[in-house]
């Protein structure tokens, strides 16, 4: 998995309440069998003028010029600003795949859904919780005519920017050693091969119709 | 000690070992899978030389990308490449790890959480998984069901059991009877219209009180399949005689002694009556109308008799902002009445509402009428091939053809869109699926979310009206 430490970069203020994963990554492009190739297609129908469609030259349809992520100001940033209840709806973890390829390597909200919030974390995309007051500022200071720079660190578990901007957030610290590392969280689980093994025993047990395979 | 929830319950007995930094694993007694998740997951499980950790726990079928013609031709008359290369891949890798699939044109095959308690792969006391936020559908049987993401398929593949944390116990009581030709659709709408379509996150939600034990099997399946759209993963409904009745004599239900020890087991399967639960919510079901929504997420929905919101009268500037963005999308005026809105296509189907007890209640309704001459389509799409023979036994196909509606073979269809079946740019459709987000059921498509009879009745007069009237 992807490591986070410390990310310093632009913030793109998406001013809207539960975006949805439909939204993130429309389901045309969940045919596809592989891993990548989302980004071009992050907030598909919000960032161009028309429908797409899988196979298309994405690089070569117009672009919707009233789309946050198509402001010229914007271009390079790597934090995503959003409000409450983000990444709800389905459990596709193509959404943090695409915001991932996009160049994101955070998102900042109130609050998430938690199949989003969960996958996210798989894939080494951090999802940062704020204070709806501490969202607000981060939207007043990203919205102004000058993009602004803002640092998440990990391992203090802070935000930090322009105008004396400084927050702090909680994070399950087994999510947060995986970040860090970079953890292979299967290979974790396997170490406790065993016990999941005796697990299965005792249970076999108690409601042997669950294991007669 | 404590009485304990249901949901306190099921974690207890399936915690296989809970770690000092909080995480626990959990162990995962079915598997389900489809085509749009699991690539990914395969193919990380070969990349690392992994394996099966229990081949019986998993269960796989294609649905989100199946046509709902002519299914018996087979995946290679499947004419988008794209779709076909994914189910041709699902089959290609349930075959290497042998995993059992019902393939597309098996009677057996269908939507994924139609599909599970249908065979009785999904028990009480379970706890399944999927690919799939409607996972929470099997909450239904007392299972402890939730969706996951790929990397979370690979790791229960390969491992089977999840990383998980505990949820907060949530519990949404549904008083006294309902009203008279109220469904279940229109329960969970009417909740998730008062908690909001984030009112349960972090949650597992009981579904409690009379309003839900009066329910089908079939009905609370619907309640629990649109959890997640209030934000809860899982949705729970206790074990009572029906649930024990709908399992017994199923392909995969235990027999014998291990019929008697589970139905022993499954009774302890309710929360105790001291048990506390973190949020509890209750609402009045004898209130709740047909609802319709009218905007472009679940939460905004609200009665058959109602109208469409203002979004002048609302203080909050962020959700003003939201009521407006949905007005201009949905092509509604502020204050229009729910029953001018009109409709040009109409979907019964999705893991919502696609069993045989939402055929009958659509069918009831059309039955002798015709479908409005502006309505574009109207379709009814069974939920598995075994609903479509059922329905078929009892004539319902020969009911709804003669209405003017399409009777199609199963799969998620319209719900999403994945297939050929879909909204064109500002069409308005009467669903019965569970997500009215922009562009769910295609591009530019205007989704209105309602129970089998609701767009049954908006098909015949070609806008919504109140169906209880046609009762």
């Amino acid at each position: 998995m992807q490591q986070f430490v410390k990310e310093t970069g632009l913030v793109v203020p998406l001013d809207r309440s539960n975006v949805d994963t439909d939204q993130i990554i429309p389901k045309q492009y969940l045919k596809s069998i592989k891993r990548s190739g989302f980004g071009v297609n992050l907030f598909d129908d919000w960032r161009y003028m028309e429908p797409g469609e899988p196979g298309m030259d994405h690089t070569a349809r117009p672009l919707n010029p009233d789309f946050v992520l198509n402001d010229p100001r914007y271009a390079g940033a790597s934090i995503l600003l959003a409000r409450d209840n983000f990444g709800c709806g389905s459990s596709r973890e193509h959404a943090p795949w695409a915001i991932l390829e996009y160049g994101f390597k955070a998102v900042i909200a109130p609050s998430y859904a938690d199949i989003f919030f969960n996958n996210s974390f798989k894939n080494g995309l951090l999802p940062v919780i704020l204070a709806e007051s501490e969202v607000d500022a981060l939207f007043a200071l990203a919205t102004g005519d000058h993009p602004v720079e803002i640092t998440i660190d990990l391992q203090s578990q802070t935000v930090v920017g322009p105008n004396g901007f400084d927050a702090s957030f909680d994070i399950d610290p087994f999510r947060k050693t995986c970040l860090l590392e970079g953890l292979d969280e299967i290979g974790l689980s396997l170490k406790d091969a065993n016990v999941i093994r005796a697990y299965e025993a005792e249970r076999a047990i108690d409601a042997p119709w669950l294991f007669r395979d | 000690m404590a009485g304990r929830t249901l949901y306190d319950k099921l974690w207890d007995s399936h915690l296989v070992t809970q770690r000092d930094d909080g995480s626990a694993l959990i162990y995962i007694d079915r598997h389900l899978l489809h085509e749009v998740t699991s690539p990914q997951a395969f193919e990380g499980l070969s990349l690392a030389g992994r394996t099966p950790w229990r081949l019986a726990a998993n269960l796989a079928t294609v649905d989100h990308n199946v046509p709902t013609k002519n299914q018996s031709a087979g995946v290679s008359a499947i004419e988008d490449p794209t779709s076909r290369l994914q189910v041709q891949t699902l089959d290609e890798n349930c075959d290497a790890f042998n995993v059992t699939q019902f393939k597309m044109g098996d009677p057996r095959a269908g939507i994924v959480h139609v599909i599970g308690p249908e065979q009785g792969a999904t028990l009480p006391g379970m706890t399944v998984v999927c690919g799939d936020s409607h996972t929470a559908t099997h909450g239904a049987f007392a299972a402890l069901a939730h969706g996951i993401g790929t990397s979370e398929v690979e790791h229960v593949l390969a491992t089977q059991c999840l990383v998980a944390k505990k949820m907060k116990n949530m519990r949404v009581t549904v008083m006294g009877p309902l009203g008279f030709g109220v469904t279940a659709k229109d329960v969970i709408l009417g909740i998730i219209g008062q908690i909001g379509t984030a009112g349960g996150t972090g949650c597992a939600i009981e579904f409690a009180g009379e309003g839900i034990q009066s329910l089908s099997m079939e009905g609370r399946m619907t309640v629990c399949n649109m959890a997640i759209e209030a934000g809860a993963r899982v949705g729970l409904v206790a074990v009572d005689s029906k649930t024990i009745d709908y399992v017994k004599g199923r392909p995969y239900s235990p027999r014998g002694t291990d019929w008697e020890k589970a139905v022993e087991a499954w009774t302890d399967l309710v929360s105790d009556s001291d048990a506390q639960f973190d949020q509890e919510v209750v609402i009045d079901g004898s209130v709740i109308e047909p609802q319709v929504s009218w905007g472009t997420n679940p939460e905004m929905v609200t009665g058959v008799s109602g109208h469409v919101p203002d979004p002048d009268v609302i203080g909050d500037p962020i959700r003003r902002g939201a009521i407006e963005r949905a007005l201009t999308y949905m092509g509604l005026k502020a204050n229009q009445p729910i029953e001018s809105i009109r409709l040009d296509r109409v979907f019964i189907g999705s893991c919502t509402n696609s069993r045989i007890e939402d055929l009958r209640e659509a069918a009831e309704v059309v039955d002798g009428k015709r479908v409005a001459d502006s309505v574009i389509q109207a379709m009814v799409v069974p939920g598995s091939g075994l609903v479509k023979e059922q329905a078929e036994e009892e004539g319902l196909d020969v009911v709804f053809r003669e209405a003017g509606f399409e009777w199609r073979d199963p799969g998620c269809s319209m719900c999403l869109a994945m297939n050929a079946d879909r909204l064109g740019p500002g069409e308005h459709c009467a669903s019965t699926s569970n997500r009215n987000f922009e562009g769910r059921q295609g591009a530019g498509g205007r989704t209105h979310l309602v129970s089998p009879a609701m767009a049954a009745a908006a098909a015949i007069a070609g806008h919504f009206v109140d169906v209880r009237d046609w009762l």
